[in-house]
């Protein structure tokens, strides 16, 4: 949109990189003087919100600098020698893949600090956790950012410690237990994946992804790809999360504080579905069509797991966690990106592409409101919110019930809004899937997905019904409406909802002709 | 006639000459030293092995062999090659921190350890473990083995008085002594079937063995490797490690986790790849196997330690050591399978160079805690954040280093380069294995990380920090961070040629 000098834009795509990390190693030291604050706390958490805020403008001048008519092309490209004897470069650079991922990943950042400095997480002292968060920014950020398989693991492999801690240390009930099974879980996976990248480094000679994409997977023979694909799938499955290796999430979810959610949810899980399209789809072609029927199967059963588990969440008695609920509708909505991505057209990766953004959003935003919630009536546990008629949030606070109605709308798809367009384009993939894949199987797919998105719909209208109507009694204290810096928080991420539901070309015309080239052959 | 005695480069032996001889200086000075200046032998041996390190500078231009045969003068008992370089400077450095950790300790024992005797058993190991990796004959290298280990087992029962210290000792003694007549029995099968001690001609030889002693040399191959294989703590002869760990002073247990393994794998990277290269179909899949086994057995049994048993924070590191040695096999069994073994072997001597420095850095913060609570549980770490910051940031980075998890870069890029070498090899199976394994291992790392960061129960102890502790964290520390940001200063070894 605006010209930005070359060197510029690679300055700021490092920046944005490197920026958190040392944010993250700042925060450790004592406060300079001048930047004391009213406490030490204080001082820490605005640190924070200072670093991700500078990163978010540095996305957003990105964004400004991209050269929206050749999104196709890797822009802002860092290529220096690192590590020779591995072969490992830092190779940077941002396309209309990766861009509104990086620019969603600083927003949700920026906002999950904003809310923790009037919010100050409840546990041990802020300063850990600022750095943490920092660190996790920095480890996401680059995920979305290196054009090398090495380095692409090494920033996947960075946000486990700091996720860990996140969890472990400030997050609520039987945390200890959900943290490990989180670190465990994911490591597991991204150790495998590593067989898998180092499979395909060793066979072709180059770790490079854009040789790779370029390449298509012709130096690669049918089973090398095929064993890398089962390597890199697991690994890449098992952060997504992918029925049926998504048992961690569920735990992890609600056991993590408010930000851990949100950004677990509106962040971390982008990173394997970001790996199946960088990674799998242009490296491993051949190896990719032969698990895309597999790979659909079980997202089609993670939609339908997930709403049926949110079904039975949402039921009188069940003693249903809202932040539980909201982890298994995620299971369901990743399995819409995920059944985009595996029918290998255009238009179902577009859709993957685009949900991924919206549920980032709508999510990252539910866990915000539920957040809010718990704060305010000390549970998120259903039945207890709601009584025997209904939590009657409309009547006790309107605005925040308002809210939560809107983000339960647009989470379950309604047009006009932007959880709506990712779900229909990957059902329209996988309508018509790409040549060599059985149609047959994809309608099926298409069919049981379509029913999904009315279990999705259901639940979520249930629990609108017990969380926000109900008969208000005459003595029932008020609670506390949304605040100034909630509203802050929030209102980014409705007004993008709306954006992105209304204005899909703003998206898709990023990521389409990128996507195009990628299933053609390769980044330019 | 040429003359039959063989000239010496006393250059290229300099560095464990040196040591070895500072080691007698040391203890024929203890008969004259006073006992308040006993402090001297240990700066004085620190900078011996500092000294006999710098002593590796003017040999790295080029490849040096000396104690040639007169009748061919490419056949020598001693090379010093890159291979020989990169591993004096391991044992060697990591005998200079085992060193700054002793100074501390027997200061803090109050005369109940000789320093006399133990600087002197300290360098010759040193000595011994420097000139193992140098050794290219079948009987200097068992010199130099014995030299490594007869020492060490002194050491590991030098507490006098301590029964668990006694006792260690006669473990590793007896287990030790025992591989070691094994394996001198395979080399004489071996010298039986080819006629030579020389590596070289060993490998060319022991391919046109006669056909009535091929069993001979097989066996021969085999026994050979079960002594060096000992000397790795693999499976099945890790069960003296714990034991040995714990009964010893803390950094003789240090200097067996980091140079004991050094001398181990060395000596069965020569023998396997250097001698019986023709043999790698045989000691390939027994060291995968191994490999496998021995880091199974070592991260369950770390992850069964209980953390309130006396000294279960050594206890753990001695275990993870044994789970280490079986990342360590995994490359010199891919060297069979591989076109190119010394890049495979580079894989092993890179892991060894981050496994040292960060073992060491580990059980330097463990020597630090163990000065206040003598019985160095893992409880014991509780809370150490809020009484020494940096000793707990330190310490959570070696612990992730060797997890292999960011911040621990550098560990990260060495289990980059073993599983890259399995991969390579075809060792698909070994791969997915040490992956559980990496899974089981963050298990207690992690515990224990973050045990540092808990609040810490009752009133918080300050440390002193004695200066060479501080300076052999702060050296462990500085290598642990600058590896991290410059993976390539180890890892180039896996790229060039070794021998």
């Amino acid at each position: 949109m605006i010209d930005i000098n070359e060197s510029v834009m690679q300055f700021l795509l490092a920046l944005i990189v490197a920026g958190p990390l040392l944010g993250a190693v700042a925060a450790l030291l004592p406060a300079p003087p001048g930047l004391k604050g009213k406490s030490p706390e204080q001082a820490v958490l605005r640190h924070g919100v200072t670093v991700t805020g500078v990163i978010l403008i540095a996305a957003i001048v990105l964004a400004l600098g991209f050269d929206h008519d050749h999104p196709s092309k890797m822009q802002a490209t860092t290529d220096i020698s690192w590590i020779p004897a591995l072969d490992v470069r830092i190779h940077l650079g941002i396309d209309g893949i990766s861009l509104p991922l990086l620019v969603l990943t600083a927003l949700l950042t920026f906002l999950c600090a904003l809310y923790s400095y009037f919010k100050p997480p409840t546990g041990p002292s802020p300063k850990a956790f600022v750095a943490l968060v920092l660190v996790l920014e920095s480890g996401t950020l680059a995920t979305f950012a290196v054009l090398d398989l090495l380095l692409f693991f090494l920033a996947f492999e960075t946000v486990l410690i700091p996720m860990y801690f996140l969890i472990a240390r400030w997050g609520g009930e039987q945390r200890t237990q959900a943290a490990w099974k989180f670190i465990l879980y994911t490591l597991l996976g991204s150790v495998v994946m590593l067989l898998g990248l180092l499979l395909i480094g060793i066979k072709t000679g180059t770790f490079d992804m854009v040789a790779l994409a370029t390449d298509n997977g012709r130096s690669l023979t049918t089973s090398v790809q095929v064993t890398a694909v089962l390597a890199i799938g697991i690994g890449l499955a098992v952060k997504t999360p992918l029925w049926p290796l998504h048992s961690w999430l569920p735990d992890a979810h609600t056991a993590a504080p408010t930000v851990g959610s949100v950004l677990l949810a509106g962040v971390l899980l982008k990173m394997g579905t970001y790996g199946f399209v960088r990674i799998l789809l242009p490296i491993a072609p051949d190896g990719f069509r032969t698990f895309a029927p597999y790979l659909a199967a079980f997202a089609v059963v993670g939609i339908i797991y997930g709403s049926l588990a949110c079904l039975a969440l949402a039921k009188q008695g069940a003693k249903g966690d809202l932040k539980r609920l909201i982890a298994y509708s995620s299971v369901g909505h990743m399995g819409f990106v995920l059944l985009g991505i595996a029918t290998m057209t255009p238009t179902g990766v577009n859709g993957a592409l685009f949900a991924n953004i919206a549920h980032g959003l709508i999510t990252g935003l539910l866990f915000f409101l539920v957040g809010a919630l718990k704060d305010r009536t000390g549970t998120s546990d259903l039945d207890t919110l709601a009584q025997a008629t209904g939590a009657a949030l409309y009547g006790k606070a309107p605005r925040l019930g308002g809210l939560l109605a809107f983000a339960a709308v647009a989470s379950l798809g309604l047009p006009g809004l932007a959880g709506f367009w990712g779900e229909m384009l990957a059902l329209f993939g996988a309508f018509d899937p790409a040549v060599g894949l059985s149609r047959p199987a994809f309608l099926t797919f298409t069919a049981i997905a379509a029913f999904g998105t009315l279990l999705t719909a259901a639940y979520l209208l249930v629990v609108v019904r017990r969380v926000c109507m109900g008969t208000l009694p005459q003595d029932a204290p008020k609670l506390t409406d949304v605040r100034s810096y909630e509203f802050a928080a929030w209102t980014p991420l409705v007004v993008l909802t709306v954006v992105a539901g209304l204005w899909p070309k703003a998206l898709l015309g990023l990521t389409d002709p990128a996507v195009q080239q990628l299933l053609a052959g390769g980044t330019r | 006639m040429s003359s039959l005695v063989q000239s010496v480069d006393w250059l290229a032996i300099a560095p464990p000459t040196l040591a070895a001889v500072v080691g007698l200086v040391v203890l024929v000075a203890d008969l004259f030293v006073d006992d308040a200046r006993k402090a001297l032998l240990g700066w004085v041996s620190v900078a011996g092995l500092a000294a006999s390190a710098l002593l590796l500078l003017p040999l790295v231009d080029g490849d040096r062999s000396t104690f040639c045969l007169t009748d061919d003068a490419d056949v020598c008992s001693y090379t010093a090659d890159r291979f020989t370089l990169v591993i004096q400077f391991l044992v060697l450095g990591g005998a200079l921190l085992a060193a700054l950790l002793s100074v501390t300790t027997l200061k803090d024992s109050r005369k109940e350890l000789p320093e006399g005797e133990f600087w002197f058993l300290l360098l010759s190991s040193a000595a011994g473990a420097a000139l193992l990796p140098a050794s290219r004959d079948l009987a200097t290298l068992v010199v130099a083995l014995e030299v490594a280990s007869l020492p060490a087992f002194a050491l590991v029962g030098i507490r006098q008085g301590d029964k668990r210290s006694s006792e260690a000792a006669l473990k590793f003694f007896l287990s030790s002594v025992t591989a070691t007549a094994v394996s001198l029995l395979g080399i004489s099968f071996v010298y039986a079937t080819t006629g030579t001690l020389y590596l070289t001609q060993v490998a060319d030889r022991v391919q046109h063995v006669d056909g009535q002693l091929q069993t001979l040399a097989q066996t021969g191959v085999v026994l050979t490797l079960v002594g060096f294989a000992f000397k790795t703590a693999a499976v099945p002869f890790h069960f003296w490690v714990p034991d040995t760990y714990v009964g010893a002073p803390l950094p003789i247990a240090a200097y067996l986790s980091v140079v004991g393994k050094a001398v181990g794998f060395s000596g069965l990277i020569l023998v396997t790849v250097v001698a019986f290269p023709s043999y790698a179909d045989a000691w390939g899949p027994a060291l995968a196997a191994l490999a496998a086994l021995t880091m199974t057995v070592g991260n369950v049994g770390a992850l069964r330690q209980q953390a309130t048993r006396a000294y279960s924070a050594v206890r753990l590191l001695a275990w993870s050591s044994v789970g280490q040695a079986g990342y360590l096999l995994v490359p010199i069994a891919a060297a069979a399978w591989s076109d190119d073994p010394e890049h495979s072997i580079g894989s092993t001597v890179a892991y060894a160079l981050m496994y040292a420095a960060v073992n060491l850095g580990a059980f330097a913060v463990a020597a630090l805690v163990g000065r206040t609570k003598t019985l160095n549980r893992i409880t014991d770490y509780r809370g150490l954040y809020a009484t020494n910051p940096v000793a707990a940031l330190v310490l959570a980075f070696f612990l992730l280093c060797l997890a292999g998890l960011p911040p621990g870069i550098i560990g990260l890029f060495a289990k980059v380069t073993v599983f890259s070498a399995a991969v390579d090899a075809g060792l698909g199976w070994l791969a997915v294995v040490m992956a559980v394994n990496v899974v089981i291992a963050l298990f207690y790392y992690l515990q224990w990380t973050a045990l540092l960061f808990r609040a810490p129960e009752g009133e918080p102890e300050k440390h002193r920090l004695p200066a060479p502790l501080t300076a052999a964290i702060a050296l462990t520390a500085v290598l642990g961070v600058a590896l991290s940001g410059a993976p390539q200063l180890v890892l180039r070894f896996t790229d060039a040629g070794l021998f």
